[in-house]
């Protein structure tokens, strides 16, 4: 189909210019149109591909995982069993480790972020304090996650021993639901921070500038004008860091204590999708194999469902 | 000018002919791929270097863990597979099922320590009693009478056992439960031997491998749990003496837990050695396997890559086996390595035997 559209070109450029009427512009025009075509057909093609990936990705996900889904069906989401002895699984544990984990984290995050993209996105605009902070911040972001687990690991874990007595929480070891969950937080915070200042930088200054000649103050400002202008970007930014830390494994193996139960605490030890996933599938087959591969579309879903949530909130906030 | 395009011409094809020369009275390398168990890997990987540099034969192994070089061996991708455990008397029937025979030979023995972290203590005893109560949650405290009765000597604090554990499925794991199965009725009952388990412990802590077991018994006053021997020596990790079959407290070594397989073992060498009858043997020690098929005209392999697989394999059993203590693993015994050499006489290449 493109050889016969370029071949239409040709020729009707070849007949313009035999013919006296055409000239180099036109031509130079068609050509670009040519590549224009191209151009946009490979973008087209690129994009499909990515289409492709993921729901190909889904259905190897359940295809490999139906001996699982054939002989647990629905239980699978609604027990708390992980029994290797008689070959018995159920998902319910690592959901709500995962959930857990990740919305706590983002609970912990969200004051920090936030006012990391106020600060820098109204109070501290620029300067080496601003560009000092702003760096730091990014930094968080490029940290590979078995550091912080380390980090975790050897710091964390009994600084939150000694909390944990503190709070009369007897026989913690230290990890659990809350190491990870502030681990995490720090690990997302650069996302929700940097997404946040700058979608708090587009606010129109036109706005601002209006609201303070009006003699609003700078708190007014930012409560009234910047916030509720930029919140749905700012909630985005939450959405994308929730995501990551949904999927984190690495830090959070070596942090949550790896029980498969539901976690009964702050305090309590868990595990979460993504980490018994990786613990296990090594040395796993057959209908623990497949288990294991119905986790991993659990965790699809899950991420696939948190953003579908987030962007319908998205839309609610920015019609009104 | 000529003269010297002649000459380097003359050169090159004098050389060439030198070469052809030396290949065709040389045997041609071979490369050998084997999977599977990841705790004789970096044996395996010095093993096989050395090898190569003997023989110029390269020995490719992948450490993707027991079950998938099972896995790999049975589907033929590989020439040999490492397993920490041995193929179960089903497994086998089914192999022979699909007309094929496979036959284990023993590398190495590993053993697994009890290690534990009490501030001020190095040096415990345990009975098998002791460890499989903690382990099945009957002994909570450091001070159980069940502990104290065997460490007179020591001030055992009433701290709370923190039992730590492997979170990812490994022959570690299966070497301590098989232990466990071994001098507890009531674990082989309700728990057995596997390469995951559901502790029934309250509040166990699980680590990532060797590295994340020993990181967290370090990190908890209070903890105990199994590692392999090297992890222990290695971090300065104290651990447990046990009281074998025999009644005599051991130490884990390399020498104890090579005495662990003075005893008699079967001619294929499909034995547990855990819980010896050997009065000085350690008791939680493991062989762990490289295995093969029996015939190996299989995937286009000529008689000359077999020849070089069984020449590799016993080897490994033979002079490769000086590498093995500097790296931490327990040699296999003089008698094991002869009945070993048995079994490498059974392969053949079409039916036709290929070591004398």
């Amino acid at each position: 189909m493109v050889k016969h559209f370029l071949n239409k070109l040709r020729k009707g450029s070849a007949d313009t210019i035999k013919e006296g009427k055409g000239d180099i512009i036109s031509f130079s025009l068609k050509k670009d149109r040519i590549l224009d075509y191209i151009f946009n057909k490979i973008l087209l093609l690129s994009a499909l591909c990515i289409v492709l990936f993921v729901v190909g990705m889904l259905i190897t996900l359940i295809a490999a995982s139906s001996e699982s889904i054939k002989q647990f069906g629905l239980k699978f989401f609604v027990t708390n069993i992980w029994d290797y002895k008689n070959n018995i699984y159920g998902s319910l544990a690592f959901m709500t480790g995962t959930l857990a984990t990740s919305f706590i984290a983002l609970l912990i995050s969200l004051p920090f972020s936030f006012s990391i993209s106020i600060l820098l996105g109204v109070y501290l605009r620029e300067g080496f304090l601003s560009n000092f902070i702003k760096v730091t911040t990014e930094l968080l972001a490029g940290i590979p996650s078995v550091i912080y687990g380390f980090w975790g690991f050897f710091f964390m874990g009994p600084i939150m021993r000694s909390v944990a007595v503190f709070f009369g929480v007897e026989g913690s070891s230290g990890y659990g639901i809350i190491t990870s969950s502030i681990i995490l937080a720090i690990m997302i915070i650069p996302y929700t921070a940097s997404i946040g200042r700058e979608v708090i930088e587009l606010v129109p200054g036109n706005l601002v500038e209006g609201a303070y000649s009006l003699g609003a103050t700078r708190f007014e400002v930012v409560t009234k004008i910047v916030v509720p202008f930029a919140f749905s970007g700012i909630f985005a930014g939450v959405i994308l860091s929730l995501g990551r830390a949904l999927g984190e494994t690495m830090a959070v193996t070596m942090l949550i204590g790896n029980t498969n139960d539901i976690p009964k605490g702050l305090f309590s030890t868990g595990n979460t999708i993504a980490s018994v996933i990786a613990n296990e599938f090594n040395e796993a087959s057959g209908v623990k194999m497949a288990s294991l591969i119905e986790l991993g579309f659990v965790l699809m879903a899950i991420t696939l469902v948190v953003n579908f949530i987030g962007k319908y909130i998205i839309k609610k906030m920015s019609m009104e | 000018m000529k003269k010297f395009l002649v000459l380097c011409s003359v050169v090159i094809s004098v050389l060439v002919v030198l070469l052809n020369g030396c290949k065709s009275t040389k045997s041609e390398p071979v490369e050998i791929l084997g999977a599977g168990a990841t705790f004789p890997a970096p044996l395996y990987n010095k093993m096989f270097d050395e090898y190569y540099n003997l023989t110029k034969n390269k020995v490719n192994y992948q450490a993707i863990g027991s079950g998938g070089g099972i896995k790999q061996y049975k589907e033929k991708t590989v020439d040999f597979g490492g397993t920490d455990a041995y193929l179960s008397d089903k497994e086998i029937a089914d192999i022979l099922a699909v007309g094929d025979s496979v036959l284990h030979v023993p590398t190495c023995i590993g053993a697994v320590v009890v290690a534990f972290n009490l501030p001020g203590i190095t040096k415990i005893k345990l009975s098998p009693e002791a460890v499989s109560g903690i382990f099945l949650g009957t002994i909570t405290k450091w001070d159980d009478a069940l502990i104290v009765a065997d460490n007179k000597d020591v001030t055992l604090p009433a701290m709370d056992i923190k039992l730590v554990t492997r979170s990812d499925s490994s022959g570690t794991t299966f070497v301590f439960t098989d232990y466990l199965a071994q001098v507890s009725k009531e674990w082989s009952e309700k728990f057995g031997a596997d390469k995951s388990i559901n502790w029934p412990a309250k509040g166990v802590l699980s680590g990532k491998g060797n590295p994340g077991v020993a990181g967290l018994i370090t990190q908890m006053p209070g903890s105990l749990g199994y590692i392999e021997l090297s992890y222990a020596t290695q971090n300065g990790i104290s651990y447990a003496a046990l009281k074998n079959k025999s009644g005599n407290f051991i130490e884990p070594t390399l020498g104890s837990a090579s005495k662990a397989a003075a005893g008699s073992i079967p001619a294929d060498t499909r034995i547990s050695l855990v819980d010896s009858d050997v009065s000085d043997a350690y008791s939680i020690a493991s062989f762990t396997w490289l295995i093969f098929n029996k015939e190996l005209n299989y995937g286009g392999r000529t008689e000359h890559q077999a020849k070089e697989i069984v020449k590799m394999l016993q080897w490994v059993i033979t002079d490769g086996q000086q590498y093995n203590e500097a790296l931490d693993y327990a040699k296999i015994p003089e008698a094991t390595v002869v009945t070993a050499k048995e079994i490498l006489k059974q392969v053949t290449y079409n039916g036709k035997t290929l070591s004398k």
